[in-house]
Parts: structure tokens; C-alpha cells; sequence
């Protein structure tokens, strides 16, 4: 069988800066993490002929393929359900490049998320969730429909806010090492952290992501092509999306098991086709909007057994030098909220070895988009 | 406050809701019978469009519960801290509906002290005057 192990690769990222305001428009900022992408990779826009992105992306192919100069194009393709389609966007571009759909893809993000509005604010659309269900009754931001999971979790297994603060600080730690992180220059106590107000009870301020005006993208080539190109390598080594059973989006209420959500079907198919297994990851990057998504997607990605992601937080094991590595550019939650893209750009950054939180020799790194709605995650490795 | 943005397949429940029943969706197919939340066209179980809306008991236990505060929508922001609770259904422990505790059936969504709130906790339904299910604790 045919598979995508390894035969495509991460050879450019770009990326803006990033902050609560940016006076540009989103489409500048995406040309502006386009071109610094593919000057990275010592790649001719002309020669872009894929692309991907989110559906939720404002700006689309034509308007940006146009603006950076690409040449004719062959594959274009929009993944669904906000930042669970992150990876998935890597997954169709590599999937495209092996079958020659095309020959150099770009996968971006750039959204003003921080100066522009919120999703859950509109009341006249219908969110991608069963709205006439849930909103009616108050349950109106993605906190509130992560907090009731978050709620039955900590009952269900003994997990505290204790946990949850693990999660955060390692987070923080990590973006107090990156000069472009929102939070480079904001450490996180526990007293802040125990202090905060509410947002949703159980989730505080600091268990919710950043408000981020931002852009990135990345370039993906097949690996004979990639092997020239200007920086090392970053394989695309495994990839998969996952909508498991009975699913209902984030408000998934509805099923046998509703803590067992979709990082458990896309890890399933990302073990399978992979060489390695959890415990060969040297870094991990784990989409974090909020923190409890990190002890759910630690048992989802079988880093430890059901019930045990909070327990796996404690004694540092997040932290560099830890048993895994979390989040080492700041994540969501402390370097910027772009739906995820960031993680992928500091997973290739570790793998070339240039992160601002580096881990030694990392040659593997999971990265994850959005769980708790239909996700996608993939497996890089130097 | 929003109301709800009923679709085709989820018409039906809001209907009873306004006559004060809570009735769910179950498939009429007579081999198979399975309840299913939210409402669809078709049964995930047996592939039957005919369905049928069955009457439930209307008593259960909350399985989680959140406390929202501000940034919140108008409406909501004015009552918060309120609770919104997810239900699990004595008679169909799968079906889970969201909603709110409160004290009387037109109580406002802050009319009970969250601290009172547990996981587990007997809850029964009632229908405010809009036809909203609401929740009420069964020892208050």
C-alpha cells in the first residue's frame, strides 16, 4: 500500500509578528508569512502550485496566489472545524505532492483574532456545533463547552486545578525563552495563576488561549526536492485526521464517552502508518486553546493510559528536561493563538534545531490541531 | 437572551417543549427502537428515516456543570454567575441535555447558589413560560 511516510517534507516557515493589534490586514500578514516561508526555503513563488488552509481562513487562494506571484495551480484545498484542521492542512499538501497533484505546497494561517471579533459573539449565525441545543440555555463560548468536559474529567479521574496550572506554566516558561511569544516578557506564579478571575468555573483566565493578531505559513515539497532545498528537512513521517464515531463537534455531550474525543481516532491512524510509537517523541507540540485539552490529548496520543493525563503533568514532566517536552514555543496559550499553525512552525524548529526552548538531538515531534473537535495531528522527524 | 434556531429535524422537540413534554427522537423502525440526541433524519443504528418522538420521564442527574462569567453576550452577562448543567437522562443515560438548575420554572438562571450544585445530583424537568426546559433539584 502506498503510504505518505516520509515523502514530503517542511523545507520553509514564516511567520509575523505577533500581538493583540497588528495594523495590517490579513491578507498582507499571510503574503508577509508567505514569502518569508518560501525565502526560507530558497523557493521562487512561481513555483508554489498548492495550497492549503482552514476554512474558518479569511483570505483565499486566488487573492493570495495572486498577490505572492504564484504560477499556475493544481491543488487547493480548505480543511474544516477552526484549529482542528491545522495538520490536516500538512496532510493534504503532502498527500497532494506524493500522488503529483503538485510540486511545492504552501499551508497558511493569518488571522486578527486579537483585534477582531470572536467567533462565539455572532448570534445570528450558526456556529459549527448544534447551537439550538447548547447556546439557548448560556453555554455560548468554546470555555464554556470545553469547561463542562473539563468539569466531568477532574470527577470522573481526580484532576485539579493543580494540573491544569502544570499545563500553563510550562506554557509560560517556554514563552518567556521566545522573543516573539505574547509573553516573553510575563512570568506565571501559581498565586496568579490560583488568583485569576473566571471565565468559565472550573477555567480561568490562564486556562484559556491568547487573543492573537497574527500570520504563518509553510512550505511543503517531496523529499527528493527537499533535500536541496536551503534548510534541513523536516519529514512529514505520519499524518491523519479524525471524526470518530458519534461525534458531535465540541459540545459532544452525546455518546457513550464523551471524554474519549477525536485525538483517540486521528492518534489510532497516526501510530499505524508510523515507525515509532509515543514513547520515541523527543517534543511535543499539543494544540492548547484550553489547558485541559493537553491531560485529554496525553491520553488520546497514548503518552499514558486513560484517566492518567493530569497525573503525567506533575514533577516537571512538561518542562524541558522532562519526560515530554510541551509546547516550546509558548503555545496557544502563552506565544500566540493562530489556530495551531505556530505549533507546526516550532515543531520544525526544533527538528532543525533552532528553537528559542531547544531539546537536545530532538528528532521526532507530534504535532496536534484542536481536540474536542474533528482534529488532524502529524508525526515530523529530522 | 437567544433563543433557539430550530432546524428541520430538531422542530418537533421544541413543539412538545411548548406543550410542556419532553419527548426525544427514537427511531420507529419496530426491530430497533433506539433513542438518538440530537435529532437527524436517519437512524445511526438501522438505517430507518421513520422515527417517532417518545415521551420521557423527565428526571435525572447532572453529569457536569460550568459557571460562566464574563465576557458573555447581553442577556446572559447581566446573570452572571449563572450555572448551565448537562443532563443525563434517568430513562436513557446516553441522551444528555444542556440547560440550567433553578429555583421555579420562570426563575432567572442565577436563581440557584451554584455551591449547591454537584455532579450527580437528582434533577427533575420543568417548562418555564416560553416552553425552555429547565431543571429543578430534586432535594431543595
Amino acid at each position: 500500500m502506498a503510504t505518505l511516510k516520509d515523502k514530503a517534507a517542511i523545507v520553509g516557515i514564516g511567520q509575523t509578528d505577533f500581538a493583540k493589534r497588528l495594523p495590517e490586514p490579513e491578507k498582507t500578514l499571510a503574503c508577509r508569512a508567505i514569502l518569508g516561508a518560501l525565502d526560507d526555503a530558497g523557493i521562487a513563488p512561481s513555483e508554489v502550485d498548492g495550497f492549503a488552509s482552514y476554512t474558518m481562513e479569511e483570505t483565499d487562494e486566488v487573492e493570495i496566489a495572486k498577490a505572492v506571484g504564484a504560477g499556475d495551480v493544481t491543488f487547493f484545498s480548505k480543511v474544516g472545524y477552526g484549529g482542528g484542521g491545522s495538520c490536516a492542512t500538512l496532510a493534504h499538501l503532502a498527500a497532494a505532492i506524493t500522488t503529483g497533484q503538485a510540486d511545492v505546497g504552501v499551508a497558511w494561517r493569518s488571522r486578527k483574532r486579537g483585534s477582531g471579533p470572536r467567533p462565539w459573539t455572532g448570534t445570528a449565525v450558526q456556529l459549527p456545533t448544534p447551537a439550538q441545543w447548547t447556546r439557548p440555555f448560556g453555554l455560548l463560548r468554546p470555555a464554556d463547552e470545553i469547561g463542562m468536559l473539563a468539569r466531568r474529567y477532574m470527577h470522573e479521574y481526580g484532576a485539579t486545578r493543580e494540573h491544569l496550572f502544570n499545563v500553563a506554566l510550562a506554557c509560560r516558561n517556554r514563552a518567556n525563552q521566545n522573543p516573539a511569544a505574547m509573553m516573553y516578557e510575563r512570568p506565571l506564579t501559581r498565586e496568579m495563576y490560583m488568583t485569576s478571575r473566571w471565565i468559565s468555573e472550573p477555567l480561568c483566565l490562564f486556562d484559556n488561549c491568547l487573543e492573537t493578531d497574527g500570520a504563518l505559513a509553510c512550505v511543503i515539497v517531496g523529499a527528493e526536492r527537499a533535500r536541496d532545498c536551503r534548510q534541513r528537512p523536516v519529514y512529514i513521517h505520519s499524518a491523519a485526521q479524525g471524526l470518530p464515531a458519534q461525534h458531535h463537534g465540541m459540545v459532544n455531550y452525546w455518546n457513550d464517552d464523551p471524554l474519549t474525543g477525536p485525538a483517540w481516532t486521528a492518534a489510532r491512524q497516526l501510530w499505524k502508518r508510523a515507525d515509532f510509537g509515543p514513547q520515541d517523541v523527543d517534543v511535543a507540540q499539543i494544540y492548547d486553546a484550553f489547558t485541559p485539552l493537553i491531560p485529554l490529548s496525553l491520553e488520546g496520543y497514548g503518552f499514558c493510559r486513560r484517566g492518567e493525563g493530569a497525573a503525567f503533568t506533575e514533577g516537571g514532566a512538561l518542562e524541558i528536561g522532562g519526560r515530554l517536552p510541551l509546547n516550546t514555543g509558548g503555545g496557544g496559550l502563552s506565544e500566540a493563538y493562530v489556530h495551531g499553525f505556530n505549533l507546526i512552525n516550532e515543531g520544525v524548529k526544533q527538528l532543525r534545531g533552532t528553537s528559542t526552548a531547544q531539546v537536545p538531538g530532538a528528532g521526532t515531534c507530534l504535532v496536534t490541531a484542536g481536540e474536542g473537535v474533528p482534529t488532524s495531528a502529524v508525526l515530523l522527524r529530522s | 437572551m437567544l433563543q433557539p434556531v430550530i432546524d428541520d429535524d430538531g422542530a418537533p422537540f421544541w413543539e412538545y417543549a411548548a406543550r410542556g413534554e419532553l419527548r426525544l427522537q427514537a427511531c420507529a423502525a419496530p426491530a430497533c427502537g433506539e433513542l438518538r440526541f440530537p435529532p437527524r433524519p436517519c437512524c445511526p443504528q438501522c438505517g430507518s428515516f421513520d422515527s417517532e418522538w417518545r415521551r420521557m420521564g423527565g428526571r435525572g442527574r447532572i453529569w457536569s456543570y460550568v459557571v460562566p462569567h464574563p465576557p458573555l453576550l447581553p442577556g446572559y452577562t447581566e446573570l452572571a454567575p449563572y450555572n448551565a448543567v448537562v443532563v443525563e437522562l434517568w430513562d436513557a443515560p446516553r441522551i444528555r441535555l444542556v440547560g440550567n438548575v433553578v429555583a421555579a420554572p420562570d426563575a432567572p438562571l442565577n436563581s440557584v447558589d451554584p455551591a449547591r450544585l454537584r455532579i450527580g445530583a437528582g434533577v427533575r424537568v420543568v417548562f418555564d413560560g416560553d416552553g425552555m426546559p429547565r431543571w429543578l433539584l430534586e432535594r431543595s
